[in-house]
């Protein structure tokens, strides 16, 4: 009896090794790339509607369309709905422009209760902060770079 | 613009914006990098690609399916840093924020703002 249960536990915990996680995983890769193509997809919608519509070009455009963007993701998190498309769908609502968003609001929310100061606006940068820092660091090294580089050129 | 052109054109949004959120969750499954550090790693891939002058052709191609993700937002970083750069030592200094200034900007009055009027609903989940 005990030896026909181990069997049936060694059975199923094999099972769940071999089966469960891949398919967990492809699944979690399809649902990444659906969400994060339909966010882009959004995005591009803007794009169209912003140029054909205002007659909006370049930097003015594109500036408009991520401020729209990250507008549409902020009021996603206050509103709850982002977090369960982010447990839906993983990389593909992290990744896009409305995930850094999120990543501003979220915890922002979460420390209100420490003040408006040291709590909601510290908060605001505790996963935003390193990708602020790290970009613009990384955007004046490739500026001082090519200013470098046409002075010689 | 025809109809037929405006939904090719979404429909390289769709797979290349798809792709790279892709790639985020391949490493996300089959490495240990947490997601704040993806975010990090790829805007400087971004950025790094647009510095040799690759990115740009990928804008071209799949339009917001390559400037939607964050590494769109290095793009536009490293984008203004060299154009900046031709300026002169001031604009090769403050050509990337200021070429990113409307996603940063946004970021921090609207999160401030939301942030404001909502309240966290983790506790509930």
């Amino acid at each position: 009896m005990k030896n026909s249960q181990n069997f049936i536990n060694q059975n199923y915990l094999t099972y769940v090794h071999y089966n469960s996680p891949k398919t967990k995983e492809k699944r979690s890769l399809l649902r990444a790339f659906w969400v994060g193509g339909v966010i882009c997809c959004i995005g591009q919608g803007f794009r169209y509607l912003l140029e054909f519509g205002l007659g909006l070009k370049g930097d003015e455009l594109s500036g408009f369309v991520s401020m729209i963007m990250i507008f549409l993701g902020s009021l996603l998190t206050g509103l709850g709905v982002y977090d369960r498309i982010g447990k839906y769908a993983g990389g593909g609502s992290i990744v896009p422009i409305t995930g850094f968003a999120n990543s501003v609001v979220s915890p922002a929310m979460e420390f209100k209760t420490e003040g408006y100061i040291y709590g909601l606006a510290a908060k605001m940068f505790v996963i935003a902060g390193p990708i602020i820092v790290f970009g613009v660091a990384s955007s004046v090294l490739v500026g001082l770079i090519y200013f470098v580089g046409y002075l010689i050129f | 613009m025809g109809v037929l052109e405006i939904l090719f054109m979404l429909f390289k949004v769709f797979v290349v914006g798809g792709a790279i959120c892709t790639l985020a969750q391949l490493l996300i499954n089959y490495t240990k990098i947490t997601a704040g550090r993806i975010l990090v790693y790829f805007l400087l891939s971004g950025v790094l690609l647009q510095a040799v002058g690759l990115y740009q052709y990928v804008v071209d191609f799949a339009g917001a399916g390559a400037t939607v993700p964050i590494s769109g937002f290095g793009y536009l970083l490293a984008k203004g840093a060299i154009e900046g750069a031709k300026e002169g030592l001031f604009k090769a200094i403050t050509g990337g924020i200021t070429a990113a200034g409307m996603g940063i900007a946004s970021a921090i009055v609207f999160g401030y703002i939301f942030a404001l009027i909502f309240k966290s609903r983790s506790k509930k989940n």
